[in-house]
C-alpha cells in the first residue's frame, strides 16, 4: 500500500515539476536548472559514497568531462549522440580510476579523487594549448533553458529510481554489508571490488551527464570554468547535510543549501568560500550523519521519554 | 642541461621533502589526514611576502616568526577541531573520514580568507636573485638557499626524532598508538605535538617556497596533493621515506618539465602515484601493512 502511495506521490511530484517552466519566468527556470542539477549531483554522489563510505572528491572531474565533451563535439555530433558520447567518456574514466584505486584502502581513493579534477583540468589545458591551439570554446546548440530543465528533471527522476532500485536489490544488500564491515563482506562471498566499481561507474556517468546537459547554459567554456572545485565541495556538503545513507537525504540537503548559496553568492560574493567552509565544518561536527538521521534519533528519544513519563502520570 | 636539471630538481625535491615531512608527522602520528595542509603552506608564503615587502624583513628572519606561528596554528587547530573528532571516532577509518571532511572545510575557509586579503593574483618577491655558479651551471642564489634550508630543517627534525627520548616517544605512537600508553606515553599529547610540529614544517616550507616560486591564494591544493603523494610513496610516518620520495618527485618533475613538456608535470606526478599504489601500496620504504 505504502509502496503504491509513494510511487504515486513520486509521479505527481515529477509531473508537477515538469509543469514549472509553463508558469515560471526565466529566472525561475534558471533557478530550477541549478537546483535540479545539484539534487542530481548530490543523489548520484550518495549513490556510491553513502553505502561504501568512500568519500569521492572527484565530482567536478566528471561534471567537467561532461561539459567539455559537449563543448568539443557540439558542432560535429548531433545532440542526443553528444550526451551518449559524454556518458561513454565519463564511464571510461570512471573505470580507469576505479580499477586502479578501489581495491586499496579508502584513504587512497579519497586522495586520488582529490587531485583528479586538477589533473584532468591540466591535461585538457595542455591538450588545448599544444594540440588544438585554442583555450576556451563556444557552444552554440539549439537547446532552450526549458529543454535543459526537462532533461535534468528526467535525469533526476532516473537517478532516484536507480537509487531506489539499488536499495532493494542484491547489489544494495551487498553494499550495506561492505559499508558495515568489508572483511565480513569478503567472507560472505561478495566480490567487493566489482560491486564498488559498478556503483562508482553508475554514479560517475550520471554526474558526467549532469555536466553535459548543463553545458549549453554557459555558451563559453574553458577548463577553469568547467573544472571549478566548488562544485565538488557543494555536492559533498549537500549530500552530507541531508544524510548520504538515505534515498531522500541528498534531496533534503540540496534544496535548502542551493537556495542559501544562491543568496550568499549574490550578497557576499567575496566571503562566499569562507562561509561555505564554516557551514561545512559545522555540518561535520553537529550533524555527522545528516539531518534526517538526527531528526529521527531525537524524535525517537523524545517519544521514549514521553512513554517513560506516562506511567508516572497514571500513578 | 643535464646538470642544470639535476640541480633544480634537487632544489624542488628538497622543498617537497621538507613539506611532506610535516604531513607525514600529522598523518602518521596524529592520524589526521589534513587536506588543508597546502593552505597552511601558502599562508606562510604570503606571510613571508608581507614581511618582506612591507617590513623589509628577509625570509630567513621571517622563518623565526612563521615557524612558531605555524606551530601555534597547528596546536590550536588540533585542540579545537581535531581532538573532538578523535574522541568521537570509533576506529581509524572513521577518524580518517571525519578528519578529511573537517579539513576539507578548513581548506575553503583558509583559502577564502587569503582570497579576500590578497586577491587571486600571482604573488612573488625578489630576494637573493643573484646568479651562483655550481658545477658549471648557473643557479639563482635563493634556490641554493632553499635547498640548504630544506636540508637543515629536514636533518634537524630527523635527529630530533631519532636521537631524543621525546622523538622516540613520538615514533612509538606512530608505530602502535594502542600500545604506546602501556609504556607511559601520553598519546593525546604526542598527537597534538606532532600536529603542531607538522604545522611548523608547513610554515617553513611555505617561506622556503616563497623565496623562489610565485604563489596564488588557490595554489595550496597542488601542494597538498604533492605532499600526500610523497607521504604515500615514502610510507606513512616514515621520515627517510618522505625525504627520498620528495627528492625523486622533484627530480622527475624537473626532468619532465625540461625534456618533455612543462604542462605535463602534474600528469607525471600522478603516473608515479598510480604506479606506487598498484605496485607497493605500503610505500616504497614502508612496511607491509597488516
Amino acid at each position: 500500500m505504502s509502496r503504491i502511495l509513494s510511487s504515486a506521490l513520486f509521479i505527481v511530484i515529477v509531473a508537477a515539476l515538469a509543469c514549472v517552466p509553463f508558469v515560471a519566468d526565466s529566472y525561475g527556470v534558471t533557478l530550477g536548472i541549478g537546483m535540479l542539477g545539484y539534487v542530481t549531483l548530490a543523489t548520484a554522489w550518495a549513490l556510491f559514497s553513502g553505502p561504501t563510505r568512500y568519500v569521492s572528491l572527484a565530482t567536478v572531474a566528471f561534471f567537467g568531462i561532461g561539459a567539455y565533451t559537449v563543448a568539443v563535439f557540439s558542432e560535429t555530433i548531433p545532440y542526443p549522440l553528444l550526451l551518449v558520447t559524454a556518458g561513454a567518456i565519463g564511464l571510461a574514466v570512471a573505470l580507469v580510476v576505479g580499477l586502479s584505486t578501489l581495491r586499496l584502502a579508502g584513504v587512497y581513493f579519497v586522495i586520488f579523487t582529490f587531485g583528479l579534477a586538477e589533473l584532468v583540468r591540466q591535461l585538457v589545458t595542455w591538450y588545448e594549448v599544444n594540440v588544438t591551439g585554442t583555450l576556451g570554446r563556444y557552444i552554440f546548440l539549439p537547446v532552450t533553458p526549458e529543454g535543459i530543465y526537462w532533461q535534468l528533471l528526467g535525469l533526476a527522476a532516473i537517478t532516484f529510481l536507480i537509487s531506489w532500485w539499488i536499495g532493494r536489490s542484491r547489489i544494495g544488500l551487498a553494499l550495506k554489508v561492505i559499508g558495515d564491515d568489508e572483511i565480513v563482506a569478503a567472507h560472505c562471498g561478495i566480490d567487493i571490488a566489482r560491486v564498488k566499481l559498478a556503483l562508482f561507474a553508475i554514479s560517475s556517468v550520471i554526474i558526467t551527464l549532469v555536466g553535459a546537459i548543463q553545458a549549453p547554459r554557459w555558451t563559453y567554456v574553458e577548463p577553469t570554468i568547467a573544472f571549478n572545485p566548488t562544485i565538488s565541495f557543494l555536492t559533498l556538503i549537500m549530500a552530507l547535510l541531508g544524510g548520504a545513507h538515505r534515498l531522500t537525504g541528498p534531496l533534503l540537503g540540496a534544496v535548502p543549501l542551493f537556495l542559501l548559496f544562491e543568496w550568499l553568492s549574490a550578497n557576499f560574493p567575496n566571503h562566499y568560500s569562507i562561509i561555505l567552509g564554516l557551514i561545512f565544518i559545522a555540518i561535520v561536527f553537529i550533524l555527522p550523519r545528516g539531518v534526517l538521521a538526527f531528526a529521527e534519533e531525537n524524535w525517537r528519544r523524545w517519544r521514549k521519554t514521553e512513554i517513560k513519563n506516562l506511567p508516572a502520570v497514571a500513578e | 642541461m643535464l646538470v642544470a636539471a639535476l640541480l633544480s630538481g634537487l632544489v624542488l625535491g628538497g622543498t617537497y621533502a621538507l613539506v611532506a615531512m610535516g604531513l607525514t608527522l600529522q598523518y602518521g602520528i596524529s592520524r589526521i589526514m589534513n587536506l588543508a595542509y597546502g593552505e597552511m603552506i601558502i599562508a606562510a608564503a604570503f606571510l613571508a611576502y608581507v614581511m618582506f615587502s612591507t617590513l623589509g624583513l628577509n625570509p630567513i628572519a621571517g622563518l623565526l616568526i612563521a615557524v612558531p606561528a605555524g606551530f601555534a596554528l597547528g596546536y590550536i587547530v588540533y585542540g579545537v577541531m581535531m581532538s573532538p573528532l578523535v574522541r568521537r571516532a570509533r576506529d581509524k577509518a572513521s577518524l580518517e573520514i571525519d578528519s578529511i571532511l573537517a579539513t576539507f572545510g578548513l581548506l575553503f575557509v583558509i583559502q577564502g580568507i587569503m582570497l579576500v586579503t590578497f586577491g587571486a593574483n600571482f604573488t612573488s618577491y625578489s630576494y637573493l636573485n643573484d646568479p651562483v655558479t655550481i658545477f658549471g651551471t648557473v643557479l639563482a642564489a635563493n634556490r641554493v638557499l632553499a635547498l640548504v634550508l630544506a636540508v637543515v630543517f629536514g636533518g634537524g627534525l630527523y635527529l630530533l626524532l631519532t636521537r631524543t627520548l621525546w622523538g622516540t616517544a613520538l615514533r612509538a605512537v606512530a608505530v602502535n598508538p594502542a600500545a604506546a600508553p602501556l609504556v607511559g606515553i601520553d598519546v593525546d599529547r604526542a598527537a597534538r605535538l606532532a600536529f603542531a610540529l607538522g604545522g611548523g614544517l608547513a610554515a617553513a616550507g611555505g617561506v622556503v617556497i616563497s623565496m623562489y616560486q610565485t604563489v596564488t591564494a588557490t595554489s595550496g591544493v597542488v601542494f597538498t596533493m604533492k605532499a600526500l603523494i610523497v607521504v604515500i610513496m615514502g610510507g606513512v610516518g616514515n621520515l627517510i621515506g618522505a625525504l627520498s620520495a620528495g627528492l625523486i618527485l622533484g627530480l622527475v618533475e624537473t626532468f619532465v618539465a625540461t625534456y618533455v613538456d612543462p604542462g605535463l608535470t602534474l600528469a607525471a606526478t600522478y603516473m608515479i602515484f598510480l604506479a606506487v599504489l598498484l605496485w607497493r601500496p605500503a610505500g616504497l620504504f614502508g612496511r607491509v601493512a597488516r
